[in-house]
């Protein structure tokens, strides 16, 4: 069952989507406790002053999963509430993916996809040159490890030995095609993020308190980057999104098809 | 020249506590000194361009200047959406230092020849794209390059090309330099084609015309003001390039006459590779006189523009 700010936080996605009319609801919906326990109780952020030099940094390199970023970075007041009424029209600082320079606290472009873990080795690796005590948290899709760019990024962050780096694995066993397992197996994903370098930990995405609780642990080991691979549910609180790849990405989405989703989640 | 531009890495790492050194995987020695020195600024990341330009951004993201060095080839076919996204949409200060511009890599064929490199890279905002003639200029441009806001492509040479660049003609990012004048034909060029428009000329001298060179070590951005004021003083221009005829130098300065001078155009001829893959070895002088670039050519061509003028006229 969710919780009240779960569901207030996948309002703010529906929010959205009545404006924009269309969206990557299936990916945003998987990601949204997680992303609610980092900005609540993990990332050290001061979102009247997203630049503040002492923050811990958080990449969303599945950007199509920005939905729940936008409304996590309203919900903390990054930007006011209004500005999700504007989502994807034309003079809006929220489009389909995350933007640099437009939208108050993002710190990377993505979009395109294996873009975000290259970026937030470089950042990890130049925290660590700088001997800044400051984690920066990557979250990767499912989809998103088939592209090479990843594992390159992987044998990296392990040769530097960067703990202060996290990634977080939206393992919704959905792609846009279909069934990760079909399109293109990631298993076995734990022994890989292992014998890359990583110290794992398999988690219930949805589960707050085990977030929370895994999170303050981190990093898992003082010599190794971490892999959290938070197993999820993709449309999560959406009964006709849940397990759905039609709902990857939607448009069309009409006013009884919204009405619907917000009464699940009243 | 590009053991100038690695010794210059080394000298701006010492003054300047921003600049990092990433390689893939360079030849077993590279910037010992360098890594000794300062072992927390010098990576050497493997094949892995894809991340390295990533990582680069990164590291630019958090106040660094990495000059990223490898391949020509390598730094613009393999992670072209790395260069336009993570440092051109982001306009990161990543210095991108291009071994091999041209057919530097004769011998090792068409998977190691950078030949549209230029055109690749001039689509993307913000990126901004030098070719120095020499090593004397590629310290000058190393220099320079500290400071630029955005992302650099420095292409280099194959080394120990004749030095031709003079510090007294000056240079500044984005201005070409007229290494020889001339109110008659004037060769348009980058890179080491300079050295080759400069011999060109000694030849057409020897025939009583008097020919000069522009040299365009800056592409993007293009110096449009030298263009307005020297084209229309001159009969013909002929741009050379060690690169395709699409979308280098040559278009470069077709397309700023049709946008800002279009009744100038007719007097430009481009020479540049043809738009097919190389399919030979040798040297780097045997693959671009089979290509159709060499003293001959150029003399050729320009004798060429310019009786073709002038019997305009006439």
């Amino acid at each position: 069952m969710l919780d009240e700010r779960s569901k207030h936080l996948r309002r703010l996605v529906i929010q959205m989507i009545r404006v924009g009319r269309r969206g990557h609801i299936g990916p945003a919906m998987s990601l949204i406790e997680l992303l609610r326990v980092l900005y609540d109780s993990f990332l050290r952020s001061d979102p009247s002053n997203p630049r503040w030099e002492q923050r811990d940094v958080f990449i969303l390199s599945k950007g199509h999963g920005c939905l729940a970023q936008f409304a996590l970075l309203a919900d903390k007041g990054y930007f006011p509430h209004e500005v999700l009424d504007t989502f994807c029209s034309p003079t809006s600082i929220l489009g389909g993916h995350p933007e640099f320079g437009k939208v108050p606290g993002v710190e990377a472009s993505t979009g395109a996809l294996g873009h975000g873990i290259c970026i937030g080795v470089g950042m990890a690796l130049a925290i660590k040159i700088k001997k800044q005590d400051r984690r920066v948290a990557v979250v990767l899709g499912d989809g998103e490890i088939n592209e090479g760019s990843v594992w390159e990024s992987a044998m990296s962050a392990s040769k530097h030995n960067l703990s202060n780096l996290t990634v977080f694995i939206d393992y919704n066993k959905l792609q846009s095609y279909g069934a990760t397992s079909e399109v293109l197996d990631l298993e076995p994903l734990a022994d890989k993020w292992r014998s890359f370098g990583f110290s794992v930990a398999e988690i219930d995405g949805h589960d707050v308190d085990a977030l929370q609780k895994l999170t303050a642990q981190l990093p898992l080991d003082s010599n190794k980057p971490t892999a959290v691979i938070c197993h999820t549910v993709k449309g999560k609180g959406i009964a006709e999104a849940e397990h759905n790849p039609k709902w990857h990405h939607k448009s069309n989405i009409s006013e009884q098809e919204i009405e619907n989703m917000l009464g699940q989640l009243a | 020249m590009r053991k100038t531009s690695l010794n210059c890495i080394h000298e701006l790492a010492n003054r300047d506590e921003r600049v990092v050194f990433i390689g893939s995987d360079l030849g077993a020695g590279v910037l010992d000194e360098m890594k000794n020195q300062h072992p927390d600024r010098f990576y050497m990341e493997g094949v892995s361009e894809q991340h390295i330009i990533g990582m680069a951004a990164g590291m630019a993201m958090q106040g660094f200047v990495p000059y990223v060095n490898t391949i020509a080839t390598f730094l613009t076919r393999r992670c072209f959406e790395q260069v336009a996204i993570d440092l051109c949409l982001h306009n990161l200060p990543v210095r991108l230092v291009a071994n091999g511009g041209g057919v530097v890599y004769a011998p090792l064929g068409p998977t190691h020849l950078a030949v549209e490199d230029i055109a690749i890279l001039r689509t993307l905002p913000n990126m901004t794209i030098i070719a120095p003639c020499d090593a004397d200029e590629m310290g000058r441009v190393m220099t320079a390059s500290l400071d630029i806001e955005g992302p650099v492509y420095i292409r280099l040479a194959k080394g120990g090309d004749e030095i031709v660049s003079d510090p007294s003609r000056g240079f500044e990012i984005g201005k070409a330099i007229v290494m020889r004048d001339s109110s008659d034909g004037m060769f348009m060029t980058t890179g080491v084609m300079t050295q080759l428009a400069l011999q060109a000329c000694a030849e057409l001298e020897k025939d009583g015309i008097n020919c000069g060179v522009m040299h365009h070590h800056t592409i993007k951005p293009l110096d449009g003001r030298s263009l307005e004021e020297l084209i229309p003083s001159v009969n013909a221009v002929v741009t050379v390039e060690e690169h395709t005829r699409i979308g280098g130098l040559g278009s470069a300065v077709l397309e700023y006459c049709n946008d800002n001078i279009a009744e100038q155009s007719a007097k430009i001829v481009r020479l540049g590779l043809p738009d097919r893959f190389v399919e030979q070895y040798g040297s780097q002088n045997s693959l671009l006189a089979n290509l159709g670039i060499s003293v001959e050519t150029l003399v050729e061509t320009m004798k060429l523009k310019l009786d073709a003028v002038k019997s305009d006229v006439s």
